[in-house]
C-alpha cells in the first residue's frame, strides 16, 4: 500500500515485527488480557528488549540498537494493527528520546535501563483533558534551601507501572524535565483502565521532595528535549494508529467480499465501493506521510515539527474514517465485540487524544502559515 | 557515473544554459507545447527547449536512441532538484512526452520509436488524444469511431469530443474500431495520423471558464497508412489503458508540477486579516484551510514517495487511479477556497484589474480535473476492483 522503497534493515524489522506479534502478541492475546483485567502487559517487556526494540531509538553507546524512527514506525504499525498492549511506545519510544537527548550521566543510566527492559520510564505532561503540552502548573519550587515538585498530571500512560516518571513542570519561567521516583513520598497515582482497555493515570505530586541533579534539563534545553519527544511519540503513534486503520480497513474489504444480501455479494454495491476506494487513497497517502515524519526525525531535518504534526492531524482524521467506515460496512455485527472493529476504534480514539488531536495540530499548521 | 559528480556538472551546465528569463515562475500561457504551429513567446524560451533537447533533457528518462537523456532514476531526481534549485522552468511539455511516448516505449515497433519519440523529444510535432466520443466517455470502449481495412490502408470515419487542442496539435493518437465483429474491448486499434490529412476538420468549444483548450474533431473517410498502427489490430484497448494510467500520474501530480502555487494563506490574510488573536478573521474559512493544509502536505509527501518508487522503474499500473483521485480532488478545493478567501476581487473577469480574473478562470478549469483522463468516480471504480479486489 505505501509506496515506499524500505532499506533491506527496515524490511527485516518489519517481517519480524509482522511475524513476531501475531504469533504471541496477536488480537486474541489482547482478547485474553482485557478479560484477565491486565491493562499494562509487563509480561512483553523482556521479549521486546531481547529482540532490541526497547531501544530501538536509543543509540549503540547507550545500550540501544540506534536503528531509529523509521524502524521504530514499522514497529509501532505492527504494535497498533495486533492490537499488542507494550511500554513501546510510552517507555522506548517517548523516554528513550528524551533521556537519549537530554544527556548527562543519570539520563543516559535511565536510558541504559530502558533498552535492556530493566524499566519502564514515562512522561507526564498533560494536565486537562486536552493535550496542551505548553500550559503547565506543576512547578518546582524552592523552600528553605530545598527543591520541590508540586503539581496534578492526567492522561500518565503506562504510569501505573512506571519506575520512574518524566515530569514537565515549571520553574519560574523555565520549563524544566524532572524525573521522579513515583515511590516517592508526595506522589500519589490512580490508574484507570480506558476504553482501549489499557492503563493511564492521574498523577498528583505534593512537595515532592527533589535534588538539583533530578532535573534533566531546564530552560532552552529543556524545551529542545521536549520538542524531540513530542515529535517522535507523535509520528510513532500515528504510525500505530495506521496499522490499526489498515488493519480495520482489511477486514472491511474482506467482509465487502464474502458477506452476501439481496442475492448477492455486498461488495458489488457501489455506494460501499466507493466508499472502501477512498479509504484505501486515504490510507495510502497517510502512509507516505507519516513514513516522510519519521524519516524527518531520522534525518533531524528542517520538516520535522510539521510533518510529524501533520502526519498526526492527518492520522486522527483517516483513523476515524477506518474504524467508522468498518463498523458501518459490516452493519449490525459490526457492533459486537465478537469482531475486532470495535476494538479498533476504542483505540484509534484513545490514539487521537494522545498527543494532539487533529485540531489541535492543525492549528499549529494554521498558526505556522501566519494565519 | 558517481551521482556527485553528475551533480555539480549538471548544476553547472544549467547555469551556463538556462536563459534567465527561463528561470521566473510560469503560467499557463507560458507553457512550451512544441509542434509546427507553436509560436515561441520570447528567444530564450526557444533557446531553452533547443539546449535542452539537445542534451535529451527534454525527456530525461527516455533512452538516448530515442532522443533522451537516459538518465538513470538517481539522475534524473538530481536534474529535478537542481532545475527546481534555479526555478528553471520545464522546457517542454507535451501530450507526446506525457502519453504517447511512454505507450510506444512500451508497445511501438522499433521503426516507430526511432521516428516518432526524437520528433517529440524535440518538440518538433504536437499530439492530441483521439479517445472520447459523444456517446463514450467513462465507456470509453464502447467508442464507435470506423476504420475500414481497404487493403492498403484503414480509413478512418467518425467523431471525436473534448480533443484537447486539437486545432492547434500536428498529429492525433486514436482510438477506431476497426474489427465491428469482435467484442466490445477486442475490436479497437490503436492508430497515429496526421492532423492535415485529407478528410480532418476541428470544431472548438468553449469552456466555463472561457478559454476554448477543446475541440469536436470530424473525420470523414481519412486514409491512414497502414504502417501507422501501434500494436496489433484489435490491441488497442490495451495500449489506450496502458497510456491512461501514465496520463493520470500526469493529471495527479499536475498542480504540484506544474504551476507556481499561489500562497493561499498570504492571500487569504490581504483579502480579510488577522483577528485581535491573530488569526483569520473568517472562523469556519480558516478551519477548512487548515484541513486543506494538512492535505496538501499529506499529498505532497505521497507524490514526492510515489515519484521515487517510480524512479526505481516501478510502474503505477491502477494506482495511477490513486493518484488522480487525490490530487485532482485537493485541487478543487485548492481553488475552492482561494476564490473564497479573494471574495468580491475574484469575481473580477475581464480587464486589467486582478490579473484579468485568473483566479476566477483557475478555479473553473478546475472543476474539469476531476472529469477529465477519466472521472473521479471511475477512478474509484478501477481501485475497488482493480486493486482492493471488490466483486462486481
Ligand atoms: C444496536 C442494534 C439493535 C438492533 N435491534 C434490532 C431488533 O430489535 N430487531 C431486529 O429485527 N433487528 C435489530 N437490529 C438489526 C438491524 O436492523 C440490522 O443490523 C440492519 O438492518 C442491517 O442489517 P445487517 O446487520 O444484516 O447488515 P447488512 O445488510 O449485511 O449490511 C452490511 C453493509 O452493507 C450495506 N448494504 C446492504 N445492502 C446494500 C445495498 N443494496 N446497497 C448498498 N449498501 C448495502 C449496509 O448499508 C451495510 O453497510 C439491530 C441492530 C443493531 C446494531
Ligand atoms: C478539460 C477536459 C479535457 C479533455 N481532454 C480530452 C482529450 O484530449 N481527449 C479525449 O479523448 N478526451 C478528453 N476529455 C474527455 C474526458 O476524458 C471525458 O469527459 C471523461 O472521460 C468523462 O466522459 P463524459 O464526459 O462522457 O462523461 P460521462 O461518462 O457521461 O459521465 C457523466 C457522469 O456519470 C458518471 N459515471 C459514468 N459512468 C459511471 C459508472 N460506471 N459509475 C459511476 N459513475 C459513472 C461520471 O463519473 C460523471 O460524473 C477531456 C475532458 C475535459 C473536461
Amino acid at each position: 500500500m505505501c509506496m515506499e522503497l524500505l532499506s533491506e534493515d527496515q524490511q527485516l524489522i518489519a517481517d519480524s515485527a509482522a511475524g513476531f506479534l501475531r504469533d504471541g502478541h496477536g488480537i486474541a492475546a489482547f482478547r485474553a488480557l482485557k478479560e484477565a483485567g491486565d491493562d499494562a502487559n509487563s509480561a512483553i517487556l523482556p521479549e521486546l528488549a531481547e529482540m532490541g526494540w526497547m531501544g530501538i531509538v536509543i543509540p549503540e553507546a547507550l545500550g540501544g540498537l540506534g536503528l531509529g524512527y523509521r524502524a521504530a514506525g514499522l514497529i509501532a504499525e505492527e504494535l497498533g494493527r495486533n492490537l499488542t498492549v507494550s511500554p513501546f511506545v510510552s517507555s522506548a519510544i517517548l523516554a528513550g528520546t528524551a533521556l537519549a537527548s537530554a544527556g548527562g550521566e543519570m539520563a543516559q543510566n535511565w536510558a541504559r535501563k530502558i533498552a535492556i527492559g530493566d524499566a519502564v520510564v514515562t512522561q507526564a505532561m498533560d494536565e486537562a483533558a486536552k493535550h496542551r503540552p505548553e500550559r503547565i502548573t506543576t512547578t518546582v519550587s524552592a523552600a528553605a534551601g530545598a527543591l520541590t515538585l508540586s503539581g496534578r498530571k492526567t492522561f500518565v500512560v503506562d504510569g501505573g507501572i512506571a519506575d520512574r516518571l518524566i515530569v514537565t513542570a515549571k520553574r519560574g519561567d523555565d520549563l524544566c524535565l524532572v524525573l521522579v521516583d513515583p515511590q516517592a513520598a508526595g506522589v500519589k497515582r490512580a490508574s484507570q483502565v480506558m476504553l482501549d482497555h489499557r492503563n493511564a493515570g492521574t498523577v498528583i505530586f505534593e512537595e515532592v521532595p527533589i535534588a538539583e541533579a533530578d532535573i534533566l534539563a531546564q530552560g532552552r534545553a529543556a524545551e529542545d528535549v521536549l520538542a524531540k519527544t513530542l515529535s517522535a511519540g507523535r509520528a510513532i503513534a500515528a504510525a500505530e494508529q495506521l496499522g490499526i486503520a489498515k488493519a480495520a480497513a482489511e477486514q472491511t474489504y474482506e467482509y465487502l467480499r464474502t458477506r452476501k444480501q439481496f442475492g448477492v455479494l455486498i461488495g458489488q454495491f457501489q455506494a460501499l465501493q466507493h466508499r472502501a476506494a477512498d479509504l484505501y487513497c486515504e490510507l495510502a497517502q497517510v502512509s507516505s506521510l507519516i513514513a516522510a515524519a519519521l524519516n524527518a526525525l531520522d534525518e533531524d531535518n528542517a520538516e520535522v515539527e510539521t510533518l510529524t504534526r501533520a502526519a498526526k492531524a492527518k492520522m486522527a482524521r483517516v483513523g476515524r474514517q477506518a474504524t467508522e467506515e468498518g463498523v458501518q460496512m459490516h452493519g449490525g455485527i459490526g457492533m459486537t465485540d465478537e469482531m475486532d472493529l470495535g476494538l479498533f476504534m476504542k483505540r484509534d480514539r484513545a490514539l487521537t487524544e494522545f498527543l494532539g488531536d487533529a485540531g489541535y495540530h492543525t492549528e499549529w499548521v494554521l498558526r505556522q502559515r501566519g494565519i | 557515473m558517481d551521482i556527485d559528480i553528475f551533480r555539480s556538472e549538471t548544476r553547472a551546465w544549467l547555469e551556463a544554459n538556462c536563459p534567465a528569463d527561463m528561470r521566473t515562475p510560469m503560467g499557463e500561457d507560458d507553457i512550451c507545447w512544441g509542434g509546427r504551429k507553436f509560436e515561441f513567446r520570447s528567444p530564450a524560451q526557444k533557446q531553452w527547449l533547443e539546449v535542452m533537447a539537445a542534451k535529451g533533457w527534454t525527456v530525461p528518462a527516455w533512452p538516448k536512441a530515442y532522443g533522451g537523456g537516459g538518465l538513470s532514476g538517481d539522475e534524473q531526481k538530481v536534474l529535478t532538484e537542481e532545475m527546481q534549485r534555479i526555478n528553471a522552468r520545464p522546457p517542454l511539455q507535451s501530450f507526446g512526452i506525457w502519453m504517447l511516448g511512454p505507450a510506444l516505449l512500451q508497445f511501438g515497433t522499433e521503426e516507430q520509436k526511432r521516428h516518432y519519440l526524437p520528433q517529440i523529444a524535440r518538440g518538433e510535432i504536437r499530439w492530441c488524444q483521439g479517445y472520447s466520443e459523444p456517446g463514450a466517455g467513462s465507456d470509453l470502449a464502447g467508442l464507435q469511431t470506423k476504420g475500414v481495412d481497404t487493403g492498403d490502408h484503414f480509413e478512418v470515419t467518425g467523431q471525436k469530443i473534448w480533443t484537447s487542442y486539437a486545432d492547434k496539435a500536428d498529429w492525433i493518437f486514436c482510438l477506431v474500431r476497426t474489427e465491428p465483429d469482435e467484442k466490445k474491448h477486442t475490436g479497437i486499434s490503436f492508430l497515429l495520423f496526421d492532423m492535415e490529412s485529407a478528410g480532418v476538420s476541428t470544431k472548438p468549444i468553449k469552456l466555463i471558464s472561457g478559454a476554448s483548450p477543446f475541440c469536436e474533431t470530424f473525420f470523414d473517410a481519412v486514409k491512414v497508412p497502414k504502417d501507422q498502427i501501434v500494436g496489433a489490430r484489435g490491441q488497442g484497448w490495451t495500449i489506450a489503458k496502458y497510456l491512461l494510467t501514465h496520463e493520470r500520474e500526469m493529471i495527479g501530480a499536475a498542480d504540484s508540477a506544474l504551476f507556481a502555487k499561489s500562497d493561499l494563506a498570504e492571500d487569504a490574510v490581504s483579502a480579510i486579516g488577522l483577528d485581535d488573536t491573530g488569526r483569520l478573521d473568517d472562523p469556519m474559512l480558516r478551519a477548512e484551510m487548515g484541513q486543506f493544509l494538512v492535505d496538501e502536505i499529506c499529498f505532497d509527501a505521497h507524490l514526492d514517495m510515489t515519484g521515487t518508487y517510480m524512479r526505481a522503474g516501478h510502474e503505477l499500473g491502477a494506482r495511477s487511479a490513486e493518484l488522480k483521485y487525490l490530487g485532482t480532488e485537493l485541487n478543487k478545493r485548492r481553488q475552492s477556497l482561494r476564490v473564497a478567501a479573494g471574495g468580491s476581487d475574484d469575481l473580477v473577469w475581464e480587464g486589467a484589474a486582478n490579473d484579468g480574473g485568473q483566479a476566477a478562470k483557475d478555479w473553473l478549469r478546475s472543476k474539469a480535473n476531476t472529469i477529465e483522463g477519466g472521472t473521479s468516480e471511475v477512478m474509484l471504480s478501477i481501485l475497488s476492483k482493480a486493486v482492493l479486489k471488490l466483486p462486481g
